[in-house]
């Protein structure tokens, strides 16, 4: 059977360039940096080079910017807490959306607990924060807005750079999570005017359990674990160091090949073209401002794990906004904050291409989806010449 | 996550469908979630002939709907009144937890299919 992974954004496959350069550190470099001795400093070498690598895929001035952290969620942990804790006598709230990825989302509810002032930031139906809403919740106890660069479900990218000059205007960190965005779409933490910046290894066709968090010289930034003097005493704990020498790699080939996402894109134009074919099907999130990768559609009259299920069946890897997949009992937080309806929301079909997605993968996705469409509603109550359009249980009309 | 017994109803579903004429249609809805199911029945002699059903939900509602007409069909009105969520899901080889009051509505659809047909047949 064929087999077609469309789920990029879950996660990538790792490169073998990138398998290759890991690996003397899993056999023979095993000398622990911090070590005085040759074994160490040999090693220590390495982490110096993935450092500057890492620093220079994003444009930062300094190679000491770059904290190494266990990955994304971390990074976005650090960020947060850390602002929070170093600028507490400054003032206690702190600006979001209602859209970023649960390691920002739930770190903000943690601090919220805390006493701290939490802002979610409402959006617009393609996804984008209102620029007006986020000047009028500025006030002059604000320490940080966090938000995401681009979506990870919809892929909607947000308007960065028009923040910072906001930010910029009352002396407030900026911090994104640019996990989604990096290597997709120019990631300059200059150009961004950004303060902390996120990434992840395995977003980039590089290792998981590995990311970075870029801090701006000058941040206030309070280390949350404590223990060695490792990363600038920030994020202590001997370094991993095949993670983050697989890190710097995946990081140098990830700036230097946004200019091949053109071609991704042009797939993924192909693939929602298709989609869109079907009836009763819509694109989720901005039209144009939007990752190379991300097709988001939700599809009427059907349930998302049930299709992810089926497109399973014939090999075609996804996943879906839906809550039976998310083992909760609610949809999508993203899709939902978006104006989708709850029934709606459950019958989204996220696909992400990859740099190996060729055209063939997606005619055979072109192909499979809309049988599997057609069989499930076929089984669905709310579809068919019985049943009028938005009829079906009033449990699943939006409130 | 499923039983293989769960991605067979899955993929090879009973009994889906609608009955034309029939004695009795239940549609039950898990306000949460979102799965609905809707349940058809052709009573004959107070024994369950035919069952059909059409579900909007994931992989375990689907598959709870399916398995319960298999489990319904030839019974009493009466035997199929005691056929509870529970017996579905172990009859499917279990379901994951979440899915325990998410997506196994199928008994509560039969009863409520059960009590439309008692209510046309007074």
């Amino acid at each position: 059977m064929k087999r077609v992974y469309l789920d990029h954004a879950a996660t990538t496959p790792l490169h073998p360039s990138i398998l290759d350069v890991m690996l003397p550190f899993y056999k023979e470099l095993f000398g622990n940096p911090s070590s005085v001795h040759s074994f160490g400093r040999e090693v220590k070498k390495h982490v110096d080079k993935a450092r500057k690598q890492v620093a220079e895929s994003i444009n930062a001035d300094l190679d000491e910017e770059i904290i190494f952290t266990s990955g994304g969620t971390e990074a976005d942990n650090l960020a947060i807490l850390g602002v929070a804790a170093a600028l507490k006598e400054k003032g206690n709230h702190i600006i979001t959306s209602s859209v970023e990825h649960h390691a920002s989302l739930d770190t903000c509810d943690a601090l919220a607990k805390e006493g701290y002032r939490v802002t979610r930031l409402s959006v617009d139906e393609h996804g984008v924060i209102d620029l007006e809403e986020l000047k009028s919740a500025i006030s002059k106890d604000t320490i940080l807005i966090t938000l995401m660069h681009a979506n990870n479900e919809v892929g909607t990218v947000q308007p960065i750079e028009k923040v910072s000059k906001i930010a910029k205007e009352h002396d407030i960190y900026l911090h994104t999570d640019a996990v989604q965005s990096f290597g997709q779409i120019p990631v300059d933490v200059n150009q961004l005017g950004v303060d902390l910046l996120t990434i992840s290894g395995h977003k980039i066709y590089g290792p998981k359990g590995i990311g970075a968090l870029y801090v701006r010289k000058g941040t206030k930034l309070k280390n949350l674990a404590h223990g060695g003097g490792q990363e600038n005493k920030i994020r202590p704990g001997t370094e991993n160091v095949a993670g983050i020498v697989g890190l710097g790699k995946a990081a140098e080939m990830a700036s230097n090949s946004v200019d091949e996402m053109q071609e991704v894109e042009k797939k993924r134009d192909r693939l929602i073209e298709g989609l869109l074919k079907m009836d009763d099907v819509k694109l989720n999130g901005h039209p144009e401002k939007r990752l190379p990768t991300n097709v988001n559609v939700s599809i009427e009259y059907i349930e998302g794990e049930a299709l992810i299920l089926s497109l399973d069946m014939e090999g075609i890897a996804a996943s879906s906004g839906s809550a039976c997949t998310s083992g909760s009992l609610d949809p999508s937080h993203v899709l939902m904050h978006m104006g989708l309806s709850h029934q709606t929301a459950h019958g989204s079909l996220r696909l992400t291409l990859g740099k190996g997605t060729t055209d063939e993968d997606i005619d055979y996705v072109l192909d499979r989806v809309p049988k599997i469409v057609e069989r499930l509603r076929n089984m669905s109550p709310l579809y068919g010449k019985q049943i009028k359009k938005g009829s079906g249980c009033p449990c699943t009309q939006k409130k | 996550m499923y039983t293989e017994k769960v991605m067979d109803h899955f993929q090879n579903p009973r009994n889906v469908g609608e009955i034309e004429d029939a004695d009795g249609v239940g549609e039950v809805g898990n306000v949460k979630c979102g799965d609905i199911m809707r349940i058809y029945l052709k009573v004959e002699d107070n024994v369950i002939k035919d069952i059909k059903f059409r579900t909007f939900g994931c992989g375990a509602a689907i598959a709870t709907s399916s398995v319960i007409t298999e489990m319904a069909v030839d019974k009493t009105i009466d035997e199929a009144l005691e056929l509870t969520n529970k017996q579905v899901a172990e009859e499917l080889g279990g379901l994951p937890p979440v899915k325990m009051h998410c997506s196994n509505l199928a008994a509560d659809a039969l009863k409520t299919a059960i009590e439309d047909y008692k209510k046309n047949n007074k």
